[in-house]
């Protein structure tokens, strides 16, 4: 993912633009830059822009009070509590299993190493809908676990844990592909020297392992949180639309929205806006730090290079 | 505390590493492993230390089979080669690790880790650093934090991986004599992995030059300089000339010249290679000699104690370029010219069976 490599290019990637435009031998002529400029600031201001400031207008068009009750209606209350329940059991489990799973890759030889990494993709490059079916396909009343789950009294499909485990699969890839190649970049050698000075496997990861990483990681972790509080499609199918039980904010939005109510539907929906500029302006953060202190590595030796 | 490794065989895919390599290395000595990248030097480094296992044979730690131990309990002081120092930690932070690692029951107080780091910061004369981040270090400063890190634990060994391979020259040569004292001062069995020859000669006890995942010769750092085994170890160590030729009686055909060579033990009519350092050969300008390659003087350099006399060799050693040392009183003395045409009379020849299956040698 890209998302490594704006992290880390940080200032010395500003610097390198800065001198790449003074220098007249690798300069551009100036309507190239402004063409440039222009085509995307347009893009951003028409595809981007627009439709945000368009959420909080059409949110707030009947004023603050009807804004107000749309939220604090029972229904959105437990959409909003729903989302948040799928979010809190997602992220940690995503984060645990991305952690391993990346220590797995970037530290070990083993066989099958490339099938993971692979696998580890699947959710981003499988639709969601495509995800809610395997899910239904799995436990629903006619699937292939269906008849015993229905003896035993579990109730997946159509209720919160379905919910739980649509959103866990969708947001299974996001730490995981944030910190391998993080990584894979800083090599062993720091773990080598704590093992060989004494430390244990959890001290050498709680001690070594997890300063390196944790800037990526907190980045890992704000993404994958976003995109389990706005997932869509999966939970869609998964959910089965039961009000105050089985809806979660994007499908109560949905809900509203069919139902003419639009500033309701623009208020909920204005939530979930809010939370995607909190975690921009937490991610623009994230990225200032790690860059500060990818800044204060050796100039020499920007990585450890292991040998052989 | 004495390392033995036996028969230590260790492959990565189809590259052989180390080839049945066994080696003892004494108590208390500083051991250098010399050899040209690739060499499997620092594969017994980290075989040693138990951060790589060994395909087939043992390291014995003071007379004990360590191959089932783990790295952790080995009690070996590690430099890694890019210091590999904790990032996120300060100076004093990295020194004091191994000692906050330990288990409870035998973790010194902090007073007592504060007193130790303290203490080893003025070891390595950079007590004033410990607030530091390693960023904020010289490569040399980062060098010696990562030696005093690697002592904290009272290791039994000291393993060093290309202590000085990243370092600028001057720092290089000032960490070397600073290295050597130290091990005086200690005593600690150690073992430094290098690819600089100069730097092995100079600072090890005992010298093991390796390639190719074999060991070619061990001794002490005159016995490698003054006597090598093996063409390798002569190659490898300092400047060479090398003659091909064969043997013919009393003497060494090279082409269509002749080196006076006292026969020795080699066979007559067999294929060799001869060498010589470069203050061991004479140059001659009397145009009667026959003795001696021909050889044409490309270039003189006469800027420092000695002058050096480059040489393309003629006749029967076309092509091939020579080195020669001598004073430069010498050179005036001889009156040479660059494009004059000489021979090469060597003091000193030291002659090997040609091919890897003998390696014999004779000193004429």
């Amino acid at each position: 993912m890209s998302a490594t490599a704006a992290i880390w290019s940080g200032p010395a990637g500003r610097e390198g633009a800065d001198r790449f435009e003074r220098r007249a031998a690798t300069r551009e002529a100036p309507w190239v830059k402004w063409t440039l400029l222009g085509v995307s600031l347009s893009f951003f201001a028409v595809f981007l822009l627009l439709p945000l400031v368009a959420v909080f207008a059409e949110a707030l068009r009947k004023g603050w009070a009807t804004y107000w009750l749309a939220l604090v209606e029972p229904d959105a209350l437990s959409a909003v509590k729903l989302t948040l329940l799928a979010a809190v059991i997602a992220v940690p489990l995503n984060l645990s299993f991305g952690v391993a799973a990346a220590w797995a890759i970037a530290k070990f030889e083993f066989r099958g190493k490339q099938l993971l990494t692979t696998f580890i993709d699947l959710p981003f490059s499988v639709s969601p809908v495509v995800a809610g079916l395997i899910y239904v396909l799995v436990f629903g009343a006619q699937g292939w676990l269906g008849p015993w789950l229905s003896d035993h009294d579990v109730k997946i499909i159509f209720a919160v844990p379905g919910i739980v485990l649509a959103t866990v699969f969708v947001t299974f890839p996001f730490v995981a592909r944030e910190l391998i190649p993080l990584m894979q970049a800083q090599g062993k050698e720091e773990e080598e020297a704590a093992v060989v000075l004494g430390a244990n496997g959890w001290q050498t990861f709680w001690h070594v392992t997890l300063p390196n990483i944790k800037w990526g990681l907190l980045y890992g972790v704000i993404l994958c949180n976003a995109r389990a509080m706005g997932e869509f499609g999966a939970v869609s199918v998964v959910s089965g639309h039961i009000r105050g039980l089985t809806n979660t904010m994007p499908l109560h939005v949905e809900i509203l929205y069919n139902e003419y109510q639009f500033a309701a539907a623009f208020a909920v929906a204005s939530l979930l806006a809010l939370l995607a500029l909190v975690t921009l302006a937490v991610k623009t953060w994230v990225e200032h730090q790690a860059s500060r202190a990818n800044h204060e590595l050796p100039p020499e030796s920007p990585h450890p290079v292991s040998t052989s | 505390m004495s390392i033995q490794v036996r028969n230590i065989h260790k492959a990565f895919g189809s590259f052989i590493a180390l080839d049945d390599v066994s080696l003892d290395f004494p108590t208390g000595e500083l051991v250098a492993l010399l050899g040209p990248s690739g060499c499997g030097k620092t594969t017994l480094l980290r075989v040693i230390a138990g951060l790589e296992s060994a395909d087939r044979g043992s390291v014995l730690l003071e007379g004990e089979d360590a191959s089932a131990t783990h790295v952790r309990e080995r009690q070996v002081g590690f430099v890694f080669q890019h210091y590999a120092l904790f990032r996120h930690m300060t100076v004093f932070d990295n020194v004091a690790f191994g000692l906050r690692m330990k288990p409870r029951a035998q973790r010194p107080s902090e007073a007592q880790i504060r007193g130790k780091v303290h203490d080893l910061l003025k070891l390595v004369q950079l007590d004033w650093l410990a607030d530091r981040f390693p960023s904020q270090l010289s490569g040399g400063q980062r060098q010696r934090i990562a030696l005093a890190r690697a002592l904290a634990v009272e290791p039994r060994v000291l393993l060093l991986d290309e202590p000085f391979g990243a370092l600028d020259a001057k720092v290089r040569k000032e960490l070397r004599r600073w290295l050597r004292n130290l091990h005086d001062e200690l005593h600690i069995t150690s073992i430094f992995v290098t690819h600089d020859q100069e730097e092995a000669l100079e600072v090890a006890d005992r010298v093991v030059l390796m390639d190719h995942g074999k060991v070619e010769q061990i001794g002490t750092p005159e016995e490698v300089y003054r006597h090598p085994a093996t063409p390798f170890v002569y190659g490898f160590l300092g400047a060479v000339n090398f003659f091909h030729g064969r043997v013919e009686g009393e003497a060494l055909r090279v082409g269509d010249d002749r080196l006076p060579h006292s026969g020795g033990g080699i066979d007559h009519g067999t294929e060799v290679v001869a060498f010589a350092r470069p203050h061991e050969l004479e140059i001659v300008t009397d145009p009667t000699e026959v003795d001696g390659v021909a050889a044409r003087i490309s270039r003189i350099l006469a800027f420092g104690v000695t002058a050096r006399v480059e040489l393309e060799g003629a006749n029967g050693a076309a092509g091939q370029h020579f080195e020669v040392e001598l004073t430069r009183d010498r050179v005036a003395k001889l009156g040479l010219m660059e494009g004059q045409g000489v021979r090469l009379v060597p003091s000193r020849l030291r002659v090997f069976e040609r091919g890897a299956l003998g390696r014999r040698a004779e000193v004429a």
